[in-house]
């Protein structure tokens, strides 16, 4: 039984984290360059811990399976970065921010934690200003700001719709400041495959060029994973077509605890699927439901009729009818299940009957179509570039699709997980967003852990391990780990099967959605328990990998992520299951409020669930860690 | 019209593909024919469905690289029917869509080709070169924590939005494979008037823009001869003005290093 301390400071709320910072160990600079720290992944989490843990002194050497750092999907994030600045002069304050997200989350996140994380906002967009990053500024020079959901203050800061890509960007050209002068040893196309954990600490990792095909040990005297989360469990998403769970999924196999993988976000407003050949999701910002109205017809009959032709009074607004008080701005959870039941019920529009009308029609009636265009033009550009569709004349379509996940490993306060000198930095860890993240939090969690924690906490790890991993490479747990690669790459290449990965990546994510998607049920979690196994012996039995271990193999790399997502769907279910209540981005159906919220069950489930691997073909244990709300009391989420 | 879209009429192309085994193989077009294409399909997705087909038949699939497959991540980088990116105007290769062809096309596709990406596999360039431009100056010095208030720095509203039009580059080569002197100024332009716009960039801003032209050069790219072919197939709609505040920065920067030396170990090759 893996031993999960959360190692919270004592003390007030507020005061954790300053004197967390001048109580742990320090070590003394002329003895930084003797660590070496290996960091694997390079969006905002991994390039900027990478970044500043080279300013330190420490040696860095950095992994990425992209051919640039500055690819890392965290450059898709569009809205924007949270920060307690209270630059609006609107009542914000660190308290106020630490409250909104710990609300946001449902409750199920750590109190200090997300105290942290508010607090060390501020110095983000400092930072960030300093390296040069374009924020959004009002005439005057002074940095502007925008509103988003779950909060009542103005403390969203943004660069047009491509913040992610300017926090990326400054964060990346941070790494390759230390890069070019010899802080940071880079390694692109360069994809972990396995964790090697030597005494019982984390030491190494196995690495395969994805370009030639070489399997390389590295070792190190600590082990930092910020390598994302987990979405294309589901294959379709709004995440990157490469975005995998293989390092955190390898590391859970070598012992690090899984916590709450079931925690799982739907965004409401994407782009619907548009047939079997589809790769990616594309997200429409959520602010277009400020303006504009959802609907389905009220007659199954007219689903496939133009809207155009299907009379006003034939049209159900529904958010409108079943949330009087919040309308089209519902909380994103409950309008993403409002609108799967509506397909549901035959009234799904479009060629696939899975999606509902985003109406603007009553938008340009009363504000015209400049205005419209002038708030949403990138937007509707974006829909007719897909969708060929013209949505000032023909309402728009959209349908919900995962987009980022909660859950991921366990990590204690300094961002350790269990595993002693492994830690685990932004989405890839479960830490600060509960059981659902609040809009324009992920860029904010990234940073901080990258900036902010990392380089204080490693230090108290490092200050009790002697430096000099580097002569570790020759152990048998490093030969052991890689010929744990080199045995898989073999199996999948010598096996003769008949179907190409991509097969059984749609068959899951049909299999996910179906049954662990927006609403879960008992009886559909056992049936997915049952299923992914079968999927599972079918992929090893009759997956066909073409080509060779020592080229560029892209069926190569996507069958060892395959696999590991077959393998993750699964716990995904098992933790959907044994959750017994809804919180957040978990919704189970029997645990519902009359009004369709969500019904937590702070007694039997006010605790973080950690996953321990068991070894092949064994159940998982399930580990808990208590949440003891000291300073906040855990009550029912209303927006109403 | 809309949700009266019946099934949509399937057609048939031909895809001339680039194949090239390894770097230093010799490389070939190699045609496949793809049928029932759907217009909504993105041109990577119908590469997806033509992968698969030859992975069933025991073949190697076309290496191509992509990732976030809707134009931010500058992966993409595929050169279609002579373009890099194909024929649509502002978009990456990952925003194609099938709609754009008819049926009975023959559609060619190579890598984004110039000296300094050579081909690994296929449609795939290493683009490392872009790297090394921005670790020798593509940076502002500021270590973490050592930042100022955020507020304390104004930055007229202008500056910040023409700032942002050179920031919004994603790195994905086209400018270079667009260009017949496959010349990378428009990448370096972005990058160096980006930084060069706001207040906070002006400190190391003579250093910046010798030590990045100077790797660029040495990286292999060719010089700019004012064709603009590189914003003219730019995903970002990045203008080629960008470039002429490079040019005017380096002038600057050179003539200034002739009264003043410029600390910093790249400054001096760079004349």
């Amino acid at each position: 039984m893996a031993k999960l301390e959360s190692k919270t400071p004592a003390g007030p709320l507020a005061d954790k984290w300053q004197r967390h910072k001048t109580e742990i160990k320090l070590v003394n600079p002329a003895n930084k360059r003797k660590y070496e720290i290996i960091v694997v992944g390079a969006g905002l989490a991994g390039s900027s811990a990478a970044a500043t843990l080279a300013e330190l002194g420490y040696r860095v050497k950095n992994f990425v399976f992209h051919d640039s750092p500055r690819r890392a999907h965290s450059i898709a994030a569009q809205g924007g970065i949270n920060a307690a600045k209270n630059y609006q002069n609107d009542g914000d304050s660190v308290h106020r921010l630490f409250y909104d997200t710990l609300k946001g989350g449902d409750y199920r996140a750590r109190e200090a934690n997300v105290h942290r994380l508010a607090e060390v906002s501020v110095n983000i967009i400092d930072q960030c200003a300093a390296q040069g990053v374009p924020f959004a500024r009002e005439y005057g020079g002074l940095l502007a700001n925008r509103s988003f959901g779950g909060a009542q203050v103005s403390r969203t800061f943004y660069a047009r719709g491509q913040t992610g890509q300017q926090l990326l960007l400054g964060a990346y050209s941070a790494l390759s400041r230390m890069v070019g002068q010899g802080g940071v040893e880079l390694h692109t196309n360069s994809e972990m495959l396995d964790l090697v954990v030597v005494d019982g600490h984390a030491k190494g990792i196995i690495v395969r060029d994805l370009i030639t095909g070489a399997i390389t040990r590295h070792s190190a005297d600590a082990v930092v994973l910020a390598t994302g989360g987990y979405g294309n469990v589901f294959n379709l998403s709004t995440y990157a077509r490469q975005s995998n769970a293989t390092a955190i999924w390898r590391a859970y196999k070598r012992g690090a605890c899984l916590a709450n993988p079931c925690y799982t976000q739907i965004h409401p407003t994407c782009i619907p699927v548009s047939g079997d050949y589809q790769s990616k999701l594309t997200l429409m910002s959520e602010s277009l439901r400020n303006d504009g109205r959802i609907w389905v017809p009220k007659k199954k009959e007219d689903a496939k009729k133009n809207p155009a032709d299907i009379a006003e009074a034939d049209r159900d607004y529904y958010l409108e009818r079943i949330y009087p008080s919040f309308g089209n701005l519902a909380p994103r959870d409950v309008s993403s299940r409002a609108a799967m039941r509506m397909c549901e019920e035959g009234r799904g529009v479009g060629e696939t009957g899975l999606g509902v009308y985003l109406d603007f029609s009553d938008a340009i009636k009363r504000l015209g179509e400049p205005a419209v265009r002038e708030r949403y033009g990138n937007l509707f550009d974006i829909y007719h570039e897909i969708t060929a569709e013209n949505a000032y004349q023909t309402p728009m379509r959209i349908f919900p699709a995962v987009h980022y996940t909660m859950g991921g490993l366990w990590v204690d306060y300094n961002l350790m997980s269990n595993i002693p000198g492994l830690f685990v930095l932004g989405e890839a860890n479960f830490s600060d967003h509960g059981a659902n993240r609040l809009g324009a939090s992920a860029l904010m969690q990234g940073l901080a852990d990258g900036y902010f924690v990392i380089p204080y906490t490693i230090g108290d790890y490092l200050a009790g391990q002697k430096p000099g991993a580097k002569t570790l490479t020759d152990r048998a747990e490093f030969t052991q780990a890689e010929q744990n690669v080199t045995a898989m790459t073999q199996r999948f290449l010598s096996n003769k099967g008949k179907q190409p990965v991509s097969h059984y990546h749609k068959r899951l994510g049909k299999i996910m959605w179906e049954h662990c998607g927006m609403a879960r049920t008992r009886a559909g979690l056992e049936a997915a328990l049952q299923k992914i196994p079968a999927l599972r012996a079918e992929f090893w039995a009759d997956v066909l990998v073409p080509g060779s271990a020592d080229t560029l193999n892209q069926s190569l790399e996507q069958a060892g992520r395959v696999a590991d997502f077959i393998e993750l769907g699964e716990l995904l279910c098992r933790d959907a299951l044994t959750r017994e209540e809804s919180c957040g981005g978990h919704f189970r159906e029997e645990y519902q409020h009359p009004d369709g919220e969500c019904k937590r069950d702070d007694e039997k489930f006010g605790h973080v669930a950690a996953w321990e691997y068991q070894g092949e073909g064994q159940t998982p244990l399930r580990n808990t860690e208590p949440l003891n709300y000291e300073f906040t009391k855990m009550s029912v989420r209303s927006y109403k | 019209m809309v949700a009266e879209k019946p099934s949509k009429k399937l057609f048939s192309v031909t895809l001339r593909v680039w194949r090239q085994p390894g770097p230093a193989a010799p490389g070939k077009f190699v045609e496949y024919p793809a049928a029932n294409v759907n217009p909504d399909m993105s041109f990577l997705e119908l590469l997806d469905v033509v992968n698969d087909g030859l992975t069933v038949k025991g073949e190697e699939p076309i290496a191509f690289a992509h990732d976030c497959r809707e134009g931010i991540c500058g992966t993409c980088s595929c050169t279609i029917n002579g373009k890099p990116h194909g024929p649509g105007h502002g978009i990456a290769t990952c925003q194609l869509y099938m709609r754009s062809f008819q049926d009975g096309d023959v559609i060619v596709v190579e890598p984004f080709r110039a000296k300094a990406f050579p081909i690994q596999r296929d449609l795939v360039t290493d683009r490392a070169a872009f790297d090394k431009i921005q670790q020798a100056g593509g940076f502002i010095s500021v270590r973490t924590g050592a930042a100022p208030d955020a507020n304390s720095i104004p930055v007229p509203k202008e500056d910040a939005d023409l700032a942002m039009d050179a920031a919004a580059c994603i790195g994905c080569g086209a400018c270079v494979a667009a260009c017949k002197n496959a010349s990378a100024m428009l990448f370096v332009a972005a990058k160096v008037s980006h930084l060069g716009l706001m207040p906070q960039g002006q400190p190391e801003r003579d250093r910046r823009v010798l030590a990045m032209v100077q790797t660029m050069d040495a990286a292999g790219f060719g010089n700019c001869t004012n064709q603009y072919e590189c914003s003219a197939v730019c995903p970002k709609n990045i203008t080629h003005d960008f470039i002429a505040r490079l040019n005017r920065d380096y002038a600057k920067a050179l003539f200034r290093t002739r009264f003043k030396p410029v600390s910093g170990a790249a400054a001096g090759g760079a004349g």
